[in-house]
């Protein structure tokens, strides 16, 4: 469905007006996605999760430098394409809430995404009341501006958008933050529900615990890099079916786990990353 | 001893959040603070630390009000340390605003040197949270009001920020409360466990 083949990506860092640096963000990523999976991302924060998604999406600024292929479909993923796809087959859930229009109200904003997905202005209209009906928003925040909804019922306006657009590759990123258990649940529930509709869906996160229940696979990132990819039925008890050492001391350190770092993560060449970080 | 005193809060045009509500924290304990979305934990929080007023009621710190000036001996610490800090000034200003910590105290919260002449907006949220922290623990500083600070850290740096607290607090009987929704963090690092609904405290 997706493959990400050999990802790179490096970003300028202005060490002064005049010295431009490179920073590595991704470094050779490589991944494949299959329809019908929830793939979960985990990873530290600054581990290049968000900016996966970007590079799949094509919305990286200008000076970014990207190496390396994307494929989706067995077809080349270039910027043509992804210009072509954006917002109809491939749908991103952005994690920053500034991405709603503050000018709009919530129905129409939907409606605007499943018009932008190819139904008609009736029909659009339509599903958008759908959508936001099954993610429990009520007719005042239908009829809101985005200034005036809770972060959680922002979340889940742009959840419905991705939702009534169609795609085919859904990627949320960090779609469960600031909300309360219930409504992790119920957000977390409904990508759950997109991928068995067969679609694929990249579940981008730094809270393990709760991508697993619903995840099917899980990749683990570390500085722009693939650490490991497992199934999520690997993380139970102590993980020893883990391989690598840094998705065992992710797993121990939580707190329902061990909330220790075991010897493993104390490896000298972690400690070593760390001190160069 | 941190005392909260029958306090009464309410936000204008609004039902009452917090109803007669009485909390005691002594020095060296840490107690957790559980509750729904919008139930006032963080309410309660900032009105011990003196960011509110309490309609009714008091907050007293070993028996006196809170000092109106100065490093209040009440920190709070807030979910987003991205909005804590000036964004113009470089890291190193913002821990020194308070306090000089020693390079021995950087490393314990794996502050790194580097960071201090960088701007906050190129720490990552995890890395940023741990010089907040840092911040508010000058010498003068006795209670600490934690507000949600791990929810957007992975489990590693989680772990790591609350080893580096602990650690600190035992040395020094600092008085902690956790603000939480994840009861298994509040297992692992409170002794007592106290739930806010409906304006009111009641022990787990």
């Amino acid at each position: 469905m997706l493959t990400i083949d050999q990802l790179s990506l490096q970003l300028p860092l202005y060490a002064s007006w005049w010295k431009r640096d490179w920073a590595t963000c991704l470094d050779a990523f490589s991944l494949t996605l299959s329809p019908g999976e929830v793939h979960a991302v985990v990873g530290a924060s600054g581990a290049g999760k968000s900016l996966l998604a970007y590079s799949i999406m094509g919305l990286l600024p200008t000076p970014a430098r990207l190496n390396g292929q994307l494929y989706y479909q067995g077809k080349p993923l270039d910027d043509i394409r992804q210009r072509q796809l954006r917002g109809r087959e491939l749908a991103l859930i952005p994690q920053s809430l500034s991405a709603l229009d503050p000018l709009v109200r919530t129905q129409r904003q939907v409606a605007w995404a499943a018009q932008r997905a190819g139904q008609s202005s009736a029909h659009a209209w339509r599903s958008s009341q759908q959508a936001l009906d099954h993610y429990q928003l009520d007719a005042r925040a239908q009829q809101a501006y985005a200034h005036e909804l809770s972060g959680g019922m922002a979340r889940r306006v742009l959840t419905a958008m991705a939702h009534v657009s169609q795609a085919k590759l859904v990627i949320a990123d960090e779609p469960s933050v600031g909300l309360d258990p219930h409504q992790r649940q119920r957000v977390l529930a409904a990508l759950r529900g997109l991928a068995d509709q067969g679609k694929t869906v990249m579940l981008i996160t730094h809270d393990l615990r709760h991508a697993l229940p619903i995840a099917d696979r899980v990749t683990i990132m570390r500085n722009g890099k693939r650490v490991e990819t497992a199934p999520a039925n690997a993380f139970q008890g102590t993980g020893d079916s883990l391989t690598h050492d840094y998705s065992k001391a992710l797993w121990q350190a939580l707190p329902d786990n061990h909330f220790s770092t075991s010897e493993t993560s104390r490896t000298p060449q972690l400690q070593q990353e760390a001190n160069v970080a | 001893m941190l005392k909260a005193h029958q306090l009464r809060f309410q936000f204008a045009n609004s039902a009452p959040l917090l109803r007669a509500l009485s909390l005691t924290l002594n020095a060296g304990q840490w107690l957790g603070l559980s509750g729904d979305s919008g139930a006032g934990k963080s309410t309660l929080g900032k009105l011990l630390a003196g960011y509110l007023a309490p309609q009714t009621g008091a907050v007293t710190l070993d028996g006196a009000a809170l000092p109106k000036s100065g490093v209040q001996p009440v920190q709070w610490l807030p979910q987003s340390p991205e909005l804590a800090v000036n964004p113009r000034w470089r890291v190193g200003k913002i821990l020194r605003e308070a306090w000089t910590p020693s390079d021995a105290q950087c490393q314990a919260f794996g502050v790194q040197p580097s960071w201090l002449s960088r701007f906050p907006q190129s720490l990552s949220g995890g890395e940023l949270q741990r010089v907040c922290v840092l911040r508010a623990l000058a010498p003068e500083v006795r209670f600490l009001v934690a507000d949600e600070i791990s929810t957007m850290l992975d489990p590693i740096t989680q772990l790591e920020l609350w080893q580096a607290l602990k650690r600190e607090a035992e040395q020094r009987q600092l008085g902690v409360l956790v603000i939480s929704h994840d009861s298994a963090l509040l297992e692992r690092l409170c002794p007592q466990r106290l739930h806010l609904s409906d304006g009111q405290l009641t022990s787990i």
